[in-house]
């Protein structure tokens, strides 16, 4: 059923910035501080407080906006976004309205081996709110430390068309950020969280529907499920020809559904009218290029970089460069060996299992497993032995080479020998032969299998099939 | 002693130097005269005691030290009550701030006390700065020293009535629409509302943003000038403060001769009273004397002056005062079930009528649908009027009006009418929307009452208002 429909699906993500002070007082940013200690006049809202713009905010957000190749304004201006909560102290939200300093961007994913480019409507600056503590005793409690750090809202155009796809976006958004050194984007401190805006229409219609927001997604996985399930959910009434309410829900990630926040036929009116407090600003093309040139290389660039170089496959690229620390890793390590692509597998499918999602740190220094790569490449070692030393080096790191000159583990590539062992290898397994000779190919790679085990693992396994199957056709 | 409570701020900086007596004596000279007299005015809300004699007692010590502070050092000021001082509780004159301590300076507060100033307490107003007669203040009214019977202006009425009743040599105000400038015409006293952004506004209760200026009301304009100077300064906590030179004070005696003073015909409609119009005139004809050129300008755009006025400072205040809703600081209702009616019912119970009415009016002005009709069309007729002022200033180098319509007119007669009420300060609202400086100085009387008159200046400057004004006063001085 769900075939029939297809889902449009726009993100609207606040990520907060890592500057040292909030963005209109100099409170400092910290995470983590008893509650109401990193407040003043200013970020509380008391009466005759005044807000100033803190400039590396800006800057940061304008890096951000390059990251996500988007135009710069050259003038800009902040606004106010009024409504009553517990969390906003002055009643109104200082951001930006219709004069976003980023627009017009894209971001680039790669989502089962395909490209596909999600346009960035707008970045804007803001301050946030705080936070609200529910205490059964003593009532909601409200800590002004997180009123006023900024934030930056990335809002993407509605080209997403499925959860991975979304994920994908986010991951990418997420690494860019990191890389553009705006915000460490730590997910559990809520320094990256997600809106969903997704509606759902027949694949040949070109009307969209009507869409529902989800808000608050603080992990990708849920802002996955979020839209698996909120896709379904819009399908069937449509299927039923019911209407689906503008609405925004809420996630449960007890269950994986979506719930309505609150019935509202009309969006709310924030009566939006320039700050004044604020004079408005411009961003010279000067200052622009400075910041851009003072951005380290994005991760487009360095995949680019690495297919040129080092001819490595867009796949393999897309990984290594999803994480910053991962990349500069790569590059050290790729300089040092001969084998650049062998390199990039053995992090792919030795090294990225054991790190965590949150942070790359490899105990195994660069120029050790450039040596690794460099043995595998020159076929030293097979791919079992790289195994194993990975495992040994990931303990105590050391030289691989050294290892297994001093272990004896290098890569038995004698024909003779390895014949010699074939041989043997027959002769004690007769059934094998006659397997073969019906037809069964699955016993010329237990010959292998064999063979391979009484070398300890450390035979060259292309030669041991080449000879399997020589010598079992001969037989 | 009651004498020289009728002494100038100079004059008293004078004698403290010559330690004819000490800031301790003449602090507790007018804070007697305030226990005295105050209940029949009704100037302060709060009276610092305690704090203002340990001021001037530290005065005293570093006078005695030789270590004076200048001018200021000792002398006691007035604050209105929408500037934050330290410990003191500022109200706004509204019960939504019922009790509020703030805990830090306004910025003109901070100047002042480094200046070495002693603060004597805080005074009345109309609430939250929205009203023109002090009768709109939650807690008292404050009658008007030259007649009691009349209003003392608003909304710093409060601070025009303690200066003309001699309870402080002089007091800070705040200017959105003719505030400070207003009460001290009535009050027969020189009232001062800087260009926006002279001042710095932390500290100032907003009440529009893009409006409000904290000025300075005195009996005398040398007085005017000396603490005008003092509170005026670039401040990096307020990002519309300019860090223009403020030395005003200097070459107050450089006279009119050759200054092109223009009258703009608007100001002097039949909705001025002739009396009014005739102490203006006189003003007018003296200027002539004394070597100015005096002519009549049109500046039609200033029609649009009054509308446009109430639109945007409503506008801007249904924001700035959204945050009085009982959570933080200030009056929260006793009984509620939820949030929503937490913030309904303490906003119901804290403000009085005038503060909803434009709160109503500005949330009204900005909602979707209207913004463009009312809010950005009042932007537009802003822009009109300050090219108006442009122009004129490309003819004239001071334009000239009445500061008000009327004199003080009696408590109770406007208060039926709020658009009456508003319609008082058309002679002072064009200058708070072009944000140039404008100054009121006594120049005369009808039936007894005092007449202000208006001089406005291109932005910055204000020694140029303050030497015309100084002219005035010693002309006139001369005369009595």
């Amino acid at each position: 059923m769900t075939k029939k429909y297809e889902m449009t699906v726009g993100l609207e993500v606040h990520v907060e910035l890592k500057t040292d002070t909030k963005i209109f007082c100099s409170c400092p940013t910290g995470y983590g501080a008893e509650p109401n200690t990193q407040c003043c006049p200013v970020c509380m809202g008391l009466p005759g407080a005044l807000p100033t713009l803190n400039r590396r905010a800006v800057e940061y957000a304008i890096r951000a906006g390059i990251a996500a190749n988007c135009s710069i304004a050259e003038y800009t201006r902040l606004d106010r976004k009024n409504y009553f909560y517990p969390d906003l102290p002055k009643a109104y939200q200082i951001s930006q309205y219709d004069s976003p300093l980023c627009f017009d961007g894209h971001i680039d994913i790669c989502v089962g081996g395909e490209k596909k480019r999600i346009g960035i409507t707008r970045i804007h600056i803001e301050e946030d709110a705080g936070k609200l503590i529910h205490d059964r005793e003593r009532g909601t409690l409200i800590d002004c430390n997180r009123c006023g750090v900024p934030l930056i809202e990335i809002v993407s155009e509605p080209d997403i068309r499925s959860a991975e796809e979304a994920k994908a976006y986010l991951k990418k958004l997420r690494s860019l950020m990191i890389y553009a050194g705006v915000s460490d984007c730590r997910m559990n401190e809520g320094a990256l969280r997600c809106d969903v805006n997704i509606s759902v229409k027949e694949r040949d219609s070109e009307r969209f529907g009507e869409r529902c927001e989800i808000k608050n997604l603080n992990s990708f996985n849920f802002a996955a499920k979020a839209i698996e399930y909120e896709f379904r959910r819009q399908c069937e009434l449509a299927e039923r020809g019911e209407t689906i309410k503008r609405e925004t829900r809420r996630f449960e990630a007890s269950d994986g559904k979506t719930y309505s926040m609150r019935s509202k036929e009309s969006a709310e009116d924030y009566r939006y009218f320039p700050e004044p407090d604020i004079p408005p600003f411009s961003v010279l093309p000067d200052e622009i290029e400075r910041i851009a040139r003072e951005l380290p290389r994005l991760p487009d660039q360095r995949a680019e970089q690495y297919s040129r170089e080092y001819a490595l496959g867009a796949y393999d690229c897309d990984i290594i460069t999803s994480d910053m620390a991962m990349a500069d890793y790569f590059e050290a390590a790729a300089k040092r060996t001969a084998y650049p692509k062998i390199l990039a597998n053995i992090m792919i499918s030795e090294i990225l299992g054991r790190v965590t999602q949150e942070s790359f740190e490899c105990p195994i220094s660069p120029e050790n497993l450039a040596e690794l790569a460099d043995m595998a490449g020159e076929g030293v070692i097979n791919s079992s032995t790289v195994k194993k030393l990975i495992k040994r080096l990931w303990e105590s790191d050391g030289s691989a080479r050294e290892i297994v000159e001093r272990e004896g583990l290098a890569q038995i590539r004698d024909r003779e020998l390895l014949r010699e062992l074939v041989l043997g290898v027959i002769m004690d397994n007769e059934k094998l032969v006659v397997d073969y000779k019906k037809g069964r190919t699955v016993a010329a790679k237990a010959v292998v299998g064999k063979t391979m085990s009484a070398t300890g693992g450390r035979a060259d396994p292309k030669i041991l099939c080449e000879l399997a199957e020589e010598i079992l056709k001969s037989q | 002693m009651s004498d020289i409570l009728k002494r100038t701020l100079l004059e008293h900086a004078r004698a403290l130097s010559a330690g004819e007596y000490s800031a301790e004596e003449l602090a507790r000279a007018y804070l007697s005269r305030i226990d005295e007299k105050d209940k029949e005015i009704g100037a302060f809300l709060a009276v610092a005691e305690e704090s203002a004699l340990n001021a001037a007692r530290a005065s005293d010590k570093r006078r005695a030290e030789g270590r004076s502070l200048g001018l200021l050092d000792g002398i006691p000021i007035a604050v209105k009550d929408n500037i934050c001082a330290k410990g003191i509780a500022t109200t706004c004159a509204s019960k939504m701030l019922d009790g509020y301590i703030p805990p830090y300076d306004a910025a003109a507060v901070e100047r002042l006390r480094l200046a070495g100033a002693v603060i004597l307490g805080k005074t009345n107003m109309d609430e939250f700065g929205m009203g023109s007669s002090c009768e709109k203040s939650a807690f008292k009214l404050t009658k008007n020293p030259i007649d009691t019977s009349r209003v003392a202006g608003g909304s710093s009425g409060g601070s025009a009535a303690a200066v003309a009743a001699s309870f402080a040599p002089c007091a800070l105000g705040s200017d959105t629409g003719g505030s400070v400038r207003q009460p001290a015409a009535f009050c027969g006293t020189v009232g001062m509302k800087p260009t926006y952004g002279r001042v710095s506004r932390y500290g100032l209760v907003a009440f529009a943003s893009s409006l409000d200026c904290i000025g300075v009301i005195s009996t005398s304009v040398a007085d005017n000038a000396t603490v005008l100077g003092a509170i005026s300064g670039k401040d990096a906590r307020d990002a519309t403060s300019s860090d223009r030179e403020a030395d005003f004070d200097n070459r107050l005696d450089l006279g009119v001769s050759g200054l092109r003073i223009g009258l703009p015909k608007e100001l002097f409609s039949d909705a001025v009273s002739d009396g009014v119009k005739s102490a203006v005139m006189s003003a007018a004809e003296i200027y002539e004397r004394l070597g100015a050129k005096v002519f009549e300008i049109s500046m039609p755009s200033l029609d649009m002056s009054l509308p446009a006025y109430y639109l945007i400072s409503s506008a801007e205040a249904s924001s700035n005062l959204a945050r009085f809703d009982g959570v933080r600081y200030g009056c929260r209702a006793e009984k509620y079930s939820d949030i929503n009616e937490l913030y309904i019912r303490s906003r119901s119970e804290g403000f009085g009528d005038e503060v909803k009415r434009r709160i109503m009016l500005g949330t009204f002005a900005l909602s979707a649908g209207y913004y463009d009709k009312y809010y950005a069309k009042a932007q537009m007729a802003e822009e009109l009027v300050r090219r108006d002022f442009e122009r004129a200033f490309g003819e004239c180098d001071l334009l000239l009006s009445p500061t008000s319509p009327e004199v003080a007119f009696h408590i109770g007669e406007k208060s039926g009418s709020p658009t009456n009420m508003y319609a008082s300060d058309i002679c002072t609202v064009p200058a708070s929307i072009a944000g140039i400086p404008a100054l009121s100085l006594p120049c005369g009387a009808d039936g007894g009452m005092p007449v202000g008159l208006q001089l406005m200046g291109r932005a910055f400057s204000e020694s140029t208002l303050y030497r015309a004004a100084y002219a005035l006063e010693r002309e006139r001085g001369r005369e009595r």
